[in-house]
């Protein structure tokens, strides 16, 4: 805290001062000095090679006229090149030559163009700075004063301060109108509460796990030891909301030695022989957890690397996310396809309010 | 130009046709419009130069181009999910089912002549917008050009910056690929980690579950007609206050807070920006049609299932994305029945705030200092320290945020760990901006004083002279005048010196006021003043 007031300014520094009783706004404990050096004022003006040799200035005056005849032969050079060079169906080449010299013929178009206009104003437009004086922003007194009057003669013909019954109803009126707008955006969404369709998926006691995408069904003979499947419920081509219900239902299929799995108390028969299945979509904020490492078991999120242990019941042993994986409780049916034993038995994906309820 | 009169009195050549018909045109518009006296005012207003004045321009001129190339594509997009079976050239995708958005970017993109060439200049353009924009935001903020009468620009012109970003996510959603299908993913949960209402926010959005058939429809007219339609009035606003408060300037002689000394608008600004915009759009197309941007064709359909290792969004996005990577693990808490996911809720706060500071840093420097002056000359960065180093630290902080959301490239490319980049991010994330702080001040500091030391003794010429003593000296050369003033202008602030108030109190907001305004400007360097100059000349 300096207490130096060098009296420079009687203001800087001052708290109580308030800067009413004159029109110019103060300084706060901006240093006013009274020494200050002095504006020495304009430079002379240098001439450029243009202003002083004629011949120069008509040598830029061919560049310039030049750069705009360079982009007239670029026009026409990409309107050639659309024609010349069209999409030939199911040769990906053609698309590219013409995509380069469609876009080559124009950017030529368009920089000597830019060029030319930007040369010309340097080298032959006159060159002097002008100088132009700057008001104060806020208006005059006497058109701040006409303003005040402006309003006050408003005030006194409407009533607007008087009448305080009618101000006040009208404010009110205005602030309820926009209600019903909102009201009207209800129906952005389907008129059902979007907990219980977040809290389900499609998986159902029996329901087969079969290949993404092709469907097929998957026998756990098949599944062989450190090998991944990527899994979806049977009948999801067919399902109405095919890519809603994917979302949810999604599910990563893995195989590792039983004594690998530290499996907890209640889950014991949610595998089969090793056999595990995880939900796909990560508890953080909903990306697939395609990344699996066969060799530490360990799952991660390639959006925001997020990792889960398969070992310990896909614990997050890394990254943002906070709760495991959900599991999907497997068995085998007669036929030794694997199959859901039930739904999951919390909400998959990313976190939301309401989950718990 | 108008020449519907020759002034000269000897001549009395007749007037050419083009002449006439110029002058017979703007007589027209004139006597219908009253365009002349908008001519008369602003025709030969004048802008100072500089080339850091040119950001705020390239911002604006790819946006013409995003307009222009934008509405071309509209001619060809389908914004709609419906399912459809694709059957255009692209023959790795021929009899895939996918959203009639994705079918027929895909058809613009390999069945339209330019369509390629549009999508790609429409892109690059939008790329270009949002980095000339936060350019043009760093060149404001470090040049104080944010002070009085401009808050309410930065104001507006933050409002642009928020509006440019929402064009470009709402813009990369539309195709319905892949990885834009990955990024609305992840919007869907960050929008369910708001406490409360976001489930149900999310369920309005996307007109019912994740991922519906109404977000690329909804996102079409947000991005083609809301959001324009506010940037564009916003935009126009912040021109006329542009031309309202004139330019700022740089210190130089002759330049002064009154005044503004530059070019004219007519011919050469115009010539020089029109110009410019020709020299952008022609680079912007260039750059289009060599570099290919955004291929949803090797990303396919969105499907909610499969996705790519080291996808990353547009790097406007990349700060929000860094931000949820880097928080620590187990921020989640069960309350009662609710669940609150602080894991997604603390980023999207952090960056809310953070954007927040950036909107209000002129307010806050204005209740520093409580200079009421209005500022028209354009502060170096290193005359004012505390600021500059506000500001590097800022960009520290964003910059960490960003290299996050690169986090698993920086590790495969300079094989590391995934978890020690994070690690370190988050180490610097919070360390980086303290260190750039104070290196910035140093620095700023140091600059001053050799700008004091060059301002008063000279600059080293080169030149040894042998003296007849033996002994050897360098000569400092004086500067010019005029390069001085360049050195010694600028503004100077003291501490706030606490005082009672009229009530004989100090208040709290006084007291803080106090204190921040000592952190500004107690290791302030002063300008050096004339009597310095004319005793340091004595001295020599």
């Amino acid at each position: 805290m300096a207490n130096d007031h060098d009296g420079t300014n009687p203001r800087a520094g001052t708290t109580v001062e308030k800067y009413r009783d004159d029109n110019l706004p103060g300084p706060g404990t901006g240093v006013v000095a009274s020494d200050a050096v002095e504006n020495p004022g304009f430079e002379p003006f240098r001439a450029r090679v243009s202003d002083l040799d004629p011949a120069k200035a008509r040598a830029n005056e061919r560049r310039v006229s030049g750069l705009f005849f360079v982009s007239i032969i670029g026009s026409v050079f990409a309107i050639a090149a659309y024609i010349a060079f069209p999409i030939v169906d199911g040769d990906p080449g053609s698309i590219r030559l013409n995509n380069l010299l469609l876009g080559l013929g124009i950017a030529l178009a368009l920089l000597a163009i830019g060029i030319g206009a930007v040369h010309w104003s340097k080298s032959l437009m006159d060159g002097h700075d002008l100088v132009e004086q700057r008001h104060g922003t806020r208006g005059t007194e006497a058109t701040r004063q006409k303003a005040i009057e402006v309003f006050e003669l408003g005030n006194k013909e409407s009533g607007f301060g008087r009448r305080t019954l009618i101000r006040n109803t009208l404010i009110g009126a205005l602030v309820v109108s926009p209600l019903p707008a909102v009201v009207l955006f209800r129906d952005l969404a389907p008129a059902e509460n979007p907990v219980p369709l977040l809290q389900q998926t499609m998986w159902k006691k029996g329901t087969r796990l079969t290949r993404d995408p092709s469907g097929t069904p998957i026998k756990a003979s098949e599944v062989t030891l450190g090998s991944a499947f990527h899994v979806i419920p049977e009948g999801l081509e067919e399902s109405e909301h095919k890519l809603e219900e994917k979302a949810k239902a999604a599910v990563l299929l893995m195989r590792l030695k039983p004594e690998d799995l530290h499996v907890s108390a209640g889950r014991e028969d949610w595998n089969y022989d090793g056999i595990v299945a995880y939900s796909k979509i990560c508890t953080h904020v909903g990306c697939p957890v395609a990344l699996y490492e066969q060799q530490t078991h360990h799952l991660l999120c390639p959006c925001h690397q997020s990792q889960f242990d398969i070992t310990q019941e896909a614990k997050v042993i890394f990254g943002p996310a906070k709760r495991p994986l959900p599991q999907l409780p497997i068995t085998v049916d007669s036929e030794g396809y694997l199959v859901a034993q039930s739904d999951f038995t919390e909400p998959v994906g990313p976190s939301f309010w309401e989950r718990k309820l | 130009m108008s020449t519907t009169t020759d002034e000269r009195p000897t001549t009395t050549v007749e007037p050419s046709r083009g002449q006439r018909f110029t002058g017979w045109a703007a007589n027209y518009v004139d006597e219908r419009t009253s365009i002349s006296g908008l001519v008369k005012e602003l025709g030969r207003k004048i802008f100072p130069d500089h080339w850091s004045f040119m950001l705020g321009e390239v911002a604006l001129y790819s946006f013409i181009v995003i307009l222009l190339s934008g509405t071309f594509m509209t001619f060809f997009f389908q914004a709609s999910m419906v399912p459809v079976l694709y059957d255009g050239s692209y023959v790795p995708l021929k009899g895939i089912e996918m959203s009639a958005a994705m079918a027929s970017t895909l058809d613009l993109s390999f069945d339209i002549r330019g369509g390629l060439l549009m999508r790609q200049v429409h892109h690059w353009a939008a790329l270009l917008f949002v980095a000339s924009i936060g350019l043009h935001m760093l060149r404001i903020f470090f040049t104080g050009a944010f002070r009085k009468p401009r808050e309410i620009n930065w104001l507006i012109g933050f409002v642009l910056f928020v509006l440019a970003m929402a064009e470009g996510f709402t813009g990369y959603s539309l195709p319905d690929d892949l990885l834009s299908g990955n990024g609305l993913r992840i919007i869907d949960g960050l929008i369910k980690g708001v406490p409360i209402v976001g489930t149900w926010i999310s369920y309005l959005l996307f007109g019912g579950e994740f991922p519906g058939e109404d977000v690329v429809g909804r996102f079409y007219t947000l991005h083609i007609l809301l959001l324009p339609a506010i940037l564009v009035a916003a935009l126009g606003v912040h021109m006329l206050l542009l031309i309202i408060n004139k330019h700022t300037q740089f210190a130089g002689p002759g330049r002064t807070n009154d005044n503004v000394v530059g070019v004219p608008i007519m011919p050469v600004f115009a010539a020089k920006a029109g110009g410019f915009f020709f020299i952008i759009f022609g680079v912007i197309v260039l750059i289009a049609s060599l570099f290919q941007i955004n291929p949803i064709w090797t990303y396919g359909p969105y499907d909610p299932s499969p996705v790519s290792a080291g996808t990353q969004p547009d790097w406007y996005i990349g700060f929000a994305d860094g931000a949820l990577r880097l928080v620590p693990p187990g921020w989640e808490l069960e309350l009662g029945p609710y669940t609150l996911s602080l894991n997604v809720f603390i980023p999207t706060l952090v960056l809310v705030l953070f954007l927040a500071v950036v909107a209000l840093y002129p307010f806050v420097e204005a209740w520093i200092t409580g200079d009421k002056r209005e500022h028209h000359i354009a502060d170096r960065p290193r005359n004012a320290p505390t600021r500059t180093a506000i500001g590097a630290a800022g960009v520290t902080f964003y910059a960490m945020l960003w290299a996050a959301a690169s986090s698993d490239l920086i590790a495969t490319h300079f094989r590391l760990t995934i978890e020690g980049v994070i690690h370190a991010c988050q180490f610097l994330l919070i360390v980086g901006p303290i260190i750039a702080y104070v290196v910035t001040k140093r620095v700023c500091l140091a600059l001053q004083k050799k700008d004091r030391e060059i301002a008063l003794h000279g600059y080293e010429s080169g030149r040894i002279v042998r003296l007849p003593g033996g002994e050897y000296i360098e000569v400092h050369e004086q500067l010019d005048e005029y390069e001085r003033w360049k050195l010694v202008s600028y503004e100077d602030y003291k501490p706030l010196m606490l005082r009672p108030n009229a009530q004989g109190k100090i208040t709290a907001g006084e007291r803080l006021r106090s204190r921040a305004s000592s952190w500004f400007f107690e290791d302030r360097i002063a300008p050096v003043t004339k009597t310095e100059i004319e005793k340091s000349h004595g001295d020599h």
